[in-house]
């Protein structure tokens, strides 16, 4: 199985290590664009560590990371030197043209990164990989202890459980989930369908088609879920579910690996922090593949600056994610792939969703088009509207009318 | 004015308008007209940290050569309003064949995204542009009888809807309509349900939009009728009272006649603004019940996937939207400005 390299490289990276002697940088500048999480934040100030001496260092942290970054590395030289990114939206870069194969400088500087945070895209290095992330299980282990459950390995367990402990007058709605209209719903959706075994194109085209029975089993499966959330589902984002599990409201969820840690925080009622437990991701329809996707954020080059620049741009990146950056604060922040992170009790459900072989979410170029489409058409079907495979049809509508505007069909 | 003259006096406002309205145009409209070329794909081995697969790449070569030959893309014609995205010209026609009477076809319609906008689009700007030309006025009327040492504060409390940021405002208002926020939780009490959710139906949801439509409008709509009111000749008002009128006849007869310019005026504003409906839903996170043509542009503007050439055809069909809104009433104006013509 291929995945168990990372779960392999998370486990006994901690067997090697290596020693670093500054940035080692002559002159450049490095500009740094990416999302603002905390992992982020972390590699963003170590990138900083670097500035002085001929050396400049930027960083442009936001949320909205995605909606400047390409624009803000096509012009030449590009405004960002580099931007952190994730297995989805490098594709956007990729689409434009605006990153810049990393072979010569790992050649030349990056002989200690490890092998498997390389990311490789038709034998070109194109980024360098520096932590994971997945969704899984969470639940609460005192609400499970009373209603006589184990944590559920699968969505139907899932339903069970659901129903007893609302039966039982524990919670009146027990799931919680991101199911909110766009992207949260159509990245569940994603998740359910891997789970089903479906595939997303015809292979080697970018032709739709996902009106299968794979697809019309994960809706059902969503919408039985749905009817144990708070009803106000469809406008609740990964922010706002955990408001309702910290509001004690909700005793078992699929969500990010990334969120848990805020769960568990001082600020939480101690009743539902310390009761606050995690798992791998949960199968579902007797698939073997767990419903999630495995998720990469890591870092690239622009491609329109100066070989100066670039080189700088490298070892700054490098210097962030080094294996001195991880100390007891930093452990906590992600699941890391860098050499010598060794996992936290926080980073066992993606270890599990790492070794029970989940698929990474597609580096598919056109895979954003066929999101955005899921995100907005499968909302009839969920309000019970349509049936689902209407709804299916009209995903496979809107995505063809989409991906064929931007030129892939 | 002397023709020089005037050409000197009028140029930096031509050139003004030719930099800020006619070429943003120029470019949304051809933009409309293009598409980006196809793309070249190749089957390629990717490499991550979790294991090596074969994925659909771009062929950057090949597609750039494309570019180099038509910078501007592949011209499509009318083909993105045609698509379903937009007008959905193919799929109304089967629809109109499929359904088998008016109302079976509206509903299916609904189920196109440019329909789907447009349904709330229209009953947004229809609901709300009446409803805060007439609150407006009942507020104005109610300020102007008051005080003359409370007027100032009333003035103030009745524009601060307007003072705060639309998107600022609708969410504080998103988080008290939850079903466990404040007045969520009130009307489950008030109306005996304990599963009413403001945000789960799809007419609840249009009724929380409109509600704070008129909310956050009417300020604007009231203090243009206030500062018309301070213009009503008193004469014609007393003499009204000394023939025995009431104060309804009075407004009826005296002051609605001298408002009725502002009326078209604020109508005019009202539709145009409310056509462009679009921080609410943001706000409300309404996008599973109610879209509008600005969420459109701006759904596909943003993300991951930017369809910038959809964003376009939108932008010059919300232009095509609002030209024929306001039609009838510059149209109207028009006509009571130029009596001769």
């Amino acid at each position: 199985m291929l995945n168990k390299k990372i779960a392999f490289a998370i486990a006994f990276a901690a067997l090697s290590s290596s020693v670093w002697a500054g940035c080692g940088i002559d002159g450049g500048r490095v500009s740094i664009v990416g999302n603002e999480f905390p992992a982020i934040q972390a590699v963003g100030s170590a990138a900083a560590e670097c500035a002085g001496g001929g050396v400049e260092v930027t960083k442009n942290l936001t949320a909205d990371h995605q909606k400047i970054n390409v624009q803000g590395m096509t012009g030449n030289p590009a405004e960002y030197t580099t931007a952190i990114i994730a297995n989805s939206s490098i594709v956007a870069l990729m689409v434009d043209d605006v990153i810049r194969p990393l072979d010569d400088l790992v050649a030349k500087h990056g002989q200690d990164i490890l092998k498997h945070q390389l990311v490789t895209v038709d034998g070109n290095i194109m980024a360098v990989a520096f932590m994971a992330n997945a969704q899984h299980l969470v639940f609460r282990a005192d609400i499970l202890e009373q209603a006589g459950l184990n944590p559920p390995t699968t969505y139907e367990e899932m339903l069970v459980a659901a129903a007893i402990i609302r039966d039982m007058g524990l919670m009146q709605n027990p799931v919680g989930g991101a199911y909110k209209a766009g992207w949260n719903i159509a990245e569940e959706f994603v998740n359910m369908y891997i789970g089903h075994g479906g595939e997303f194109f015809e292979p080697g085209t970018a032709k739709v088609s996902i009106n299968n029975q794979a697809g019309v089993d994960a809706l059902h499966m969503m919408k039985a879920l749905s009817h144990f959330m708070n009803p106000d589902y469809l406008t609740h984002d990964s922010n706002a579910t955990s408001a309702e599990w910290k509001a004690g409201n909700v005793a078992i969820m699929n969500m990010w690996g990334s969120r848990v840690g805020p769960l568990k925080s001082d600020e939480v009622a101690a009743e539902v922090a310390s009761n606050t437990d995690i798992a791998g991701p949960m199968t579902v329809g007797g698939g073997s593949i767990p419903a999630a996707t495995l998720w990469w954020d890591g870092w690239t080059v622009a491609k329109n600056i100066s070989d100066e620049d670039a080189e700088a741009t490298f070892l700054a990146m490098k210097h962030a994610v080094r294996p001195e950056m991880l100390n007891d604060e930093t452990s906590l922040l992600a699941v890391w792939l860098i050499d010598g992170y060794e996992p936290t009790t926080a980073s066992r459900g993606v270890v599990a969703a790492a070794q029970m072989g989940t698929k990474p979410y597609p580096m598919v170029s056109y895979q954003g088009l066929l999101h955005s489409a899921l995100g907005a058409e499968i909302i009839d079907f969920m309000m019970g509207k349509e049936d689902a495979v209407t709804a299916l049809a009209d995903v496979e509508a809107a995505y063809t009318a989409a991906a064929t505007e931007k030129g892939y069909l | 004015m002397k023709h020089k003259t005037f050409f000197w006096f009028f140029l930096p406002t031509a050139m003004a308008m030719f930099l800020f309205i006619a070429l943003p145009l120029v470019s949304v409209v051809s933009q409309s007209f293009h598409v980006p070329h196809d793309k070249v794909l190749i089957t390629v081995e990717n490499c991550d940290p979790f294991g090596c697969t074969s994925q659909t790449q771009i062929d950057h070569t090949l597609t750039q050569e494309l570019y180099e030959a038509e910078p501007l893309g592949k011209w499509a014609g009318l083909g993105i309003y045609f698509d379903r995205g937009h007008l959905a010209i193919k799929e109304v026609g089967e629809m109109w064949r499929g359904s088998s009477d008016l109302g079976d076809f509206f509903s299916t319609l609904k189920n196109l995204p440019f329909y789907r906008a447009m349904g709330f689009t229209l009953t947004f700007t229809f609901v709300v542009t009446p409803l805060v030309i007439l609150v407006g006025f009942l507020i104005a009327l109610a300020v102007n009888s008051l005080h003359q040492r409370l007027k100032g504060l009333m003035i103030f409390f009745s524009l601060l809807p307007m003072i705060v940021t639309p998107l600022i405002g609708s969410l504080i208002l998103f988080w008290m309509i939850d079903s466990r926020g404040i007045i969520g939780t009130g009307l489950q009490v008030l109306l005996e349900n304990p599963d009413l959710s403001l945000k789960a139906s799809t007419g609840l949801t249009w009724v929380t939009l409109i509600i704070y439509g008129i909310w956050h409008a009417a300020p604007f709509a009231f203090i243009v009728f206030y500062a018309g009111l301070q213009t009503v000749p008193k004469e014609t008002l007393e003499s009204a009272m000394i023939d025995g009128a009431t104060r309804f006849q009075q407004i009826f007869h005296v002051v609605i006649p001298h408002l009725v310019p502002l009326v078209a005026f604020v109508a005019l504003m009202q539709l145009m603004d409310n056509f462009r409906v679009f921080e609410p839903i943001i706000g409300f996170h309404a996008e599973a019940h109610a879209t509008s043509l600005s969420w459109i542009i701006y759904n596909d503007l943003g993300g991951e996937t930017r369809l910038l050439s959809s964003a376009a055809t939108t932008s010059v069909l919300t232009i095509i939207g609002v030209s024929i809104l306001l039609a009838p009433v510059l149209v109207r104006t028009w006509r009571e400005f130029n009596p001769k013509g």
